[in-house]
């Protein structure tokens, strides 16, 4: 059985961080067959995060930020070059070009996109930018080496304000428009956002709250020029980022009865794919962004998270998976944690800061922008952010992990009068926000409501 | 023998040789063993890792009850190392703005050439020699003269602080049970002598600045990021005694290491690629810092112990990084090994403020060494202790005025 | 050759930065920046660095290469 595991042809789909660490642990953990792994984007498997940083700042070529390997893969890659479809029966991958590609074991990777500005034509106008290739970065860093007049940024996430504040230390006029309360609010709650918007003024970035962007508007020659507000008001700019979140690269599998939706792919704590009925898949493994699974800490929520830490994480159980039996198989069971650098701050979260009712800062203060902020959810701990203090997160981590009780107990050194009383987390509803959050708690199972059609 | 005395077992000059088989039998009697003396005693890696995050444990030794004859005298402010933040942060950013990032990034990387040149020098002087102190030698005189060049003090002086050093790092050695009165007022003296001598010389850099650390604290031109003249004096004492302590037990133990097990030693001589994670193996293997005390600010529960509020836990790093529940084959120096989180320089916000400047230092010696270690061999194994070493000095020379 | 930092890992405790001070550096008092792409003359004290990464978080490699394609 294990031996039979170890052979065979697996193919992952998604050639990104998930796609390339699943390679090398299958390597690792012995599978000796056929690899091949598929991917839309020309290049071989690159970092992303510096995309929003080092690249807009100028300080990195936007095609050097490629992934180093940890051991060779001994894959062949198909880069380039897109899954169209899955046929479950048969066993095989449909694509873009060429034959179908036969499996005995698939591994779905692939992903998110940007979410592109819901109109074709205004999206088209030549200025109008997303953030998520290195393509996107390139053509983006090179409109602000050329010193446009003002930057027009549409969404307060990580994204946007990492781009705001990539322009701002370029010297670059900035308006950020956010339909929600504030920068990062979907993401951290109340408190930390008035923290960003401080952030975000306190650098000179226009930022205009409570507002959706109703138009962009070109020149005769198809030029990005500016945009109107819902507010009645016009921002002139000559770029524009639309950093509204990301969509689930989940299309190609519309016909292949998976639990595949707008919200990723549901699997299993071990990362087998769900098919539409709720029934978990033997062949077929789901990782990284475009994933959603159960997780015991967070009362067995389907979460989809948008983490670097996560596709690392996630690709190595569902690698180890694909080459074990049963009995041997592991759990993903990760607490999630993310970063976001941006003004000059170090912001890093471990847990879900969605999933409160209640915050308190356990360590430092919002003036000296130096803090540890505690959430909780009906009394015990389940999220910590850390602003420029991230050596503290591992305490919290554990906290979280042990389900410990919430606000956490006191004597910290640098606990400030403020932990005493725990205010409302304030996370809102994402609906009503231009960012989409980068964790989403997307409920339970099934995925889809069925039809009982009786015969 | 039982458990409640390891402490004083660990600490006994008789041990300290190889105090590694009280170390597994500290970890076998659990993760938090308490001592006869009312202290406990920390010995696994997971435990004192968690111990050297948890926001609720302070280095403060203030923040004990009131003992006879403390570290340091009454109203005075330890200096950063025994500090808490947010003070602890504050002062450690002021003393770091002219050592490292993100305000001097580059300081570190620029002395190794002076390092390397200054190592030659020292191996030149006894290349020919038949048996050499690798102490006295080598491994002491190296960081002495680069923690000199970067602070700003003359080497000449060097008798004259060897001998304050020496009362202070016996002052700061664990030993349970015996009455410190004495051994604290003298660190205390120590203590205030050293300061007084670095803030004179500090003061001179006033008007004569040069590209030195005391130059640079002294000559802060925002009054908000200036230290005080008892935090200066203070910062200077530690940056002074821990540059240079440290790193000569690390390049020692290296030496001696190396000599203990010629495979190893045969191996860095034919890949010497291997020598910064080797470096990283010896803080693992043999640390120049063996303990750490800390006191819980509230009462921590700790695999199943609680630690009350204001008693004395000693963290037993250099048993951590000999943990088999963190590290494979704990005992072996394997001087490629993988996924080597050690705790030799401490973990937390209290991680070794000089590190970077000691790997350096260490990779340098080491590496000039290790080509001339052919057929070296121990004059006697184990060496003798420092105590034993070193037959009492004359007095130092009063301090110098001038310059 | 490439580095990747493992950023979810890394807590600001800037040893790298010490090291090779021309491949990473702090931006503000605790977030890291890095160049990807490691100049030749910087390869071995950027293997310094990762050595001594306090969380070993850094990972230096070869890329995908082209020919693998």
């Amino acid at each position: 059985m294990t031996d039979d595991l170890r052979k065979g042809r697996i193919v992952i789909v998604g050639a990104s961080l998930a796609g390339l660490r699943a390679a090398e642990t299958l390597r690792e953990e012995g599978f000796t067959g056929s690899l091949t792994v598929v991917g839309d984007e020309a290049y071989p498997p690159y970092d992303r995060p510096p995309l929003s940083k080092q690249v807009l700042l100028g300080q990195t070529a936007p095609d050097a930020t490629g992934l180093p390997i940890r051991r060779d893969p001994d894959a062949e890659w198909r880069l380039g070059v897109r899954a169209t479809g899955l046929d479950p029966m048969g066993k095989r991958v449909l694509l873009s070009d060429g034959d179908p590609l036969p499996f005995d074991r698939l591994l779905i990777a692939t992903g998110t996109r940007a979410r592109p500005w819901p109109n074709p034509e205004e999206a088209a106008l030549e200025g109008v930018f997303t953030l998520r290739t290195c393509d996107d970065a390139g053509g983006l860093a090179a409109r602000l080496a050329a010193g446009p007049r003002r930057v027009l940024v549409i969404g307060g996430g990580f994204t946007g304000s990492e781009i705001a504040s990539a322009c701002r230390e370029r010297g670059l006029e900035v308006t950020v428009a956010e339909r929600g309360p504030g920068p990062l609010v979907g993401a951290l709650g109340g408190t930390l956002s008035k923290l960003a918007a401080a952030m975000h003024r306190g650098h000179g970035v226009d930022l205009r709250c409570g507002v959706t962007v109703t138009a962009l508007h070109g020149d005769g020659g198809g030029r990005f020029i500016g945009a109107d507000l819902s507010d009645g008001s016009r921002v002139e700019a000559d770029v524009c980022v639309v950093a509204l979140g990301a969509v689930r690269n989940v299309e190609w599998l519309a016909d292949a009865g998976l639990a595949a939706g707008p919200r990723g792919v549901a699997c299993d704590a071990g990362c087998r794919a769900f098919n539409m009925y709720g029934i978990v898949t033997d062949d077929v493994f789901v990782a990284g962004d475009v994933s959603r699974f159960p997780h015991p800490l967070f009362e067995y929520q389907m979460l989809s998270l948008e983490h670097w830490g996560n596709a690392v994480a996630q690709a190595e159980v569902a690698a180890h998976n694909m080459v074990s039996p049963g009995p041997l198989r592991r759990p993903h069971l990760a607490v999630p944690m993310f970063w976001s650098s941006q003004f000059g701050l170090n912001i890093k979260s471990v847990g879900v800061p969605s999933f409160s009712d209640q915050v308190v800062i356990a360590q430092g203060s919002l003036e000296a922008r130096r803090l540890a902020m505690v959430y909780g959810y009906r009394g015990r701990v389940t999220a910590a952010v850390t602003v420029n203090m991230a050596k503290s997160l591992e305490y919290y981590q554990h906290l979280i992990e042990t389900a410990a009780p919430f606000p956490p107990a006191p004597g910290a050194a640098d606990r400030p009068m403020a932990a005493e009383i725990p205010v409302p987390s304030d996370v809102p509803d994402p609906k009503g926000l231009s960012h989409g959050p980068t964790v989403a708690l997307t409920g339970y199972l099934p995925d889809r409501r069925l039809t009982v059609v009786q015969h | 023998m039982t458990e409640d005395t390891l402490l004083e077992r660990i600490t006994d000059y008789a041990n300290r040789p190889d105090p590694y088989p009280l170390y597994a039998e500290l970890r076998e009697a659990g993760p938090v063993v308490r001592q006869a003396d009312g202290s406990y005693l920390v010995g696994t890696y997971h435990e004192i890792a968690a111990l050297l995050h948890d926001p609720r444990i302070s280095a403060d030794p203030r923040s004990r009850p009131a003992s006879a004859g403390d570290l340091y005298e009454e109203g005075a402010q330890p200096p950063f190392l025994r500090l808490d933040d947010p003070e602890h942060h504050r002062l450690r950013t002021l003393a770091m703005r002219p050592f490292g990032p993100p305000h001097s990034p580059g300081r570190v990387d620029a002395m190794r050439g002076q390092i390397a040149d200054i190592t030659r020098e020292l191996l030149q002087g006894f290349r020919d020699r038949e048996q050499i102190d690798i102490v006295d030698d080598f491994a002491y005189p190296l960081p002495v003269t680069v923690i000199c060049r970067l602070l700003g003090v003359p080497r000449e002086d060097e008798p004259l602080f060897r001998e304050w050093s020496d009362v202070l790092v016996a002052g700061a050695d664990v030993k349970p049970g015996e009455d410190t009165t004495e051994r604290n007022q003298a660190t205390q003296q120590a203590r205030a002598e050293m300061g007084r001598y670095l803030l004179d010389l500090a003061e001179r850099r006033r008007t004569h600045p040069s590209d030195d650390l005391l130059s640079a604290f002294v000559n802060e031109p925002d009054p908000a990021l200036r230290l005080t003249r008892e935090e200066l004096a203070q910062t200077a004492v530690l940056l002074l005694i821990a540059g240079h302590e440290t790193t000569v037990n690390l390049i020692t133990n290296g030496v001696l290491t190396l000599l203990r097990q010629p495979d190893q030693l045969d191996r860095l001589r034919r890949e010497p690629g291997l020598l910064p994670s080797a470096v990283e193996e010896l803080l693992r293997y043999e640390p120049p810092v063996h303990m750490r005390e800390r006191i819980p600010l509230a009462d921590i529960g700790l695999a199943g112990t609680t630690l009350p509020t204001g008693s004395t836990v000693v963290l037993a790093l250099a048993s951590g990084n000999r943990d088999p529940k963190r590290f494979h084959d704990p005992d072996r120096f394997e001087p490629a090994r993988p996924d080597n989180q050690h705790l030799g320089f401490g973990s937390g916000i209290h991680l070794c403020y000089g590190g970077p400047l000691a790997r350096i230092e260490a990779q340098t010696a080491l590496g000039a060494l290790i080509p001339l270690l052919g057929t070296a061999a121990l004059v006697q194994d184990p060496p003798p202790l420092p105590a034993e070493r070193h037959a009492p000095r004359p007095p130092p020379p009063p301090p110098r005025r001038d310059q | 050759m490439q580095i990747v930092v493992d950023l979810t890992l890394c807590q600001g405790y800037a040893q790298c930065v010490f090291l090779a001070p021309e491949v990473f550096r702090l931006h503000g008092e605790e977030a890291l920046l890095y160049t990807p792409t490691v100049p030749d003359d910087q390869l071995e004290r950027v293997r310094q660095a990762a050595a001594a990464c306090p969380v070993q978080a850094i990972l230096v490699g070869e890329e995908v290469s082209a020919g693998d394609r």
